[in-house]
């Protein structure tokens, strides 16, 4: 099967700087995928070029088959993309934004009634005649949303869709978003919240300074991190020595201890009890994400 | 023409679709400048009528530059042809800057709208907002003055080329400027006193002869009176010499417009 987005050897320069250093990528129709890493990674980068916004220094992008410049009308047909800034048409109403945009396509009144879904599904219907100015924040994110799907794309781009967006809301744009995975298209997203890329997203990759550090699925680059931690609260505010070099993580008395190994605990217990240190809690944690993440992209990295 | 009028009702009627995505574009810009009517055609329209009752007032008993034609007749092709200019530029130009400032323009640059697809939607809307304000103006002013058309091919073939022109300028203008004030100066330093050094309100002949020569160099003084030659059978110059003045300038202003749409210059990175 074609591949949804395939990424080969992407350099995009700004005079100096070298905002991506040769960027392998290649993702399946019906995944569900993730784009991470700190502000300045690259992310957003990566995904103007594949819309063509952004044009590339050296490499090719192609969607669903199409090369993003030479066969630009067939993949642009193919990729909705949800910009990450909350920009809008201020002179019409969200029905006649999204007819205009269908429009922009090609497509004509029998798109109608997919619009018309659209607006339901996104919780827009009672807004629809409302001028753009007039709606919420909130509400105009839906409406970007709906903007990039009016087309009814097969590959879906979210750069960042849930910044700065309620929980309810959240809650409605991944039921959404969701369904649409269900039926086949293909999403990729760009998120700071790490929990929202774990629970939804299939497989991620993880950027930084411009190159894919990483790339497994969520399941795998779990299991990457060695083992699990020990969240410990203990009465005094120091640690054996022999414990120091286990320490990941300390906010005044509660340290995290990173395991290789669940058998780690007796060690930890019996120095703990040398030393006459009391236990007030102890959790035993699973790695996260996050741990993923700090572990790729934080400054020890 | 009615070529044109076909395939508009074709494009309406969805007959037609592979132009369906300039088509949707052409349609907003028209519904756009539409939406603030007032202040895109009913604004203009009292502007050039102002200028008519005050010049009018001012000169019509010491100037005469045609004979047999009074100076408020004299006057008003120049100003419908300054107004149809005017607000062609502006349609296109204020169009663009307000989408890249807005930051709206990236759902046009994500569409699989061509960058000619793009430039004929927007020269056809500023066309039709030029149009539309100059037959305003005309049919206000035939209410009070006579004015018959000698030639109404010339009257078209100016109106036409005339706001395809400045529509076209309009274009480069939106994308090269980044803000709204470099927009202003664009606007106040060169549209401005082209079309008022332009020969609207006096015939070049009346001149000291050095400013008869830098008028020769002024885009508009061809417009205008070629456009005031349809009326009146009368200009500075023959009007088959100024239609190929603008005729020319259009084409390679479009051709400069293409190039720069086709690199992508300040829209792609």
């Amino acid at each position: 099967m074609i591949p949804a987005i395939n990424i080969q050897d992407i350099h995009k320069h700004f005079g100096a700087l070298q905002a991506l250093k040769g960027i392998n990528l290649s993702i399946e129709q019906g995944e569900f995928f993730a784009l991470l890493g700190p502000n300045g990674a690259g992310k957003s980068t990566l995904i103007n070029l594949m819309a063509g916004l952004l044009r590339p220094t050296s490499g090719t992008i192609s969607v669903m088959g199409h090369d993003v410049q030479r066969g630009y009308r067939q993949a642009r047909q193919s990729l909705g993309v949800v910009p990450q800034e909350l920009v809008f048409d201020p002179f019409f109403n969200v029905r006649e934004m999204l007819r205009f945009q269908a429009g922009y396509f090609g497509r004509g009144s029998e798109n109608d009634s997919w619009v018309d879904e659209i607006i339901e599904s996104l919780g827009l219907a009672d807004k629809a005649s409302t001028n753009m100015r007039r709606l919420s924040g909130g509400m105009k994110r839906r409406a970007l949303i709906a903007q990039a799907l009016a087309h009814k794309p097969p590959v879906i781009v979210l750069d960042e869709p849930t910044a700065g967006v309620d929980v309810e809301l959240r809650q409605i744009m991944w039921e959404f978003i969701k369904r649409l995975n269900r039926e086949g298209h293909t999403i990729i997203l760009t998120t700071h919240y790490l929990e929202e890329a774990e629970i939804l997203c299939s497989r991620v990759a993880v950027m930084k300074k411009g190159e894919v550090v990483a790339l497994d699925s969520t399941v795998n680059l779990l299991k990457s991190i060695p083992g699990k931690s020990l969240r410990l609260k203990i009465k005094e505010s120091f640690l054996p020595e022999s414990l120091r070099h286990m320490i990941r993580n300390q906010e005044e008395s509660v340290y995290t201890l990173s395991l290789i190994d669940v058998t780690q605990i007796e060690f930890i217990l019996s120095e703990l009890r040398k030393s006459n240190i009391s236990i007030e809690d102890m959790k035993l944690l699973e790695a996260d994400l996050e741990d993923v993440f700090v572990d790729l992209v934080g400054d020890h990295a | 023409m009615f070529l044109l009028i076909w395939l508009v009702i074709m494009l309406e009627k969805q007959i037609i679709h592979p132009f369906r995505g300039a088509f949707t574009l052409f349609k907003k810009e028209i519904m756009r400048f539409w939406r603030v009517s007032f202040q895109t055609v009913a604004a203009p329209v009292m502007t050039a009528l102002l200028y008519l009752l005050v010049f009018s007032h001012v000169l019509s008993r010491n100037v005469q530059v045609y004979e047999g034609v009074g100076y408020t007749q004299f006057l008003i092709p120049g100003l419908i042809m300054m107004s149809v200019l005017q607000n062609a530029f502006a349609n296109s130009s204020s169009s663009i800057i307000q989408s890249k400032v807005m930051g709206n323009i990236v759902f046009l640059l994500l569409t699989p709208i061509t960058y000619t697809e793009f430039f004929l939607a927007f020269l056809a809307a500023s066309i039709f907002r030029g149009l539309v304000v100059g037959i305003c103006i005309y049919l206000v002013s035939i209410v009070f003055i006579d004015l018959p058309i000698a030639h109404p091919g010339f009257v078209l073939m100016f109106g036409l080329l005339g706001s395809a022109l400045l529509g076209t300028f309009g274009i480069i203008a939106g994308i090269w400027a980044d803000k709204f004030d470099q927009m202003a100066a664009f606007q106040n330093f060169i549209i401005m006193p082209l079309s008022f050094l332009s020969g609207v309100f006096y015939s070049i002949h009346s001149l000291p002869p050095f400013w008869k020569t830098v008028s020769h160099f002024n885009p508009f003084f061809y417009m205008i009176d070629g456009f005031r030659y349809g009326f009146f059978g009368m200009g500075d110059i023959s009007p088959y010499f100024s239609l190929s003045i603008v005729l020319l300038s259009f084409l390679v202003l479009s051709w400069f417009t293409l190039i720069l749409l086709k690199s992508g210059y300040k829209l792609r990175g």
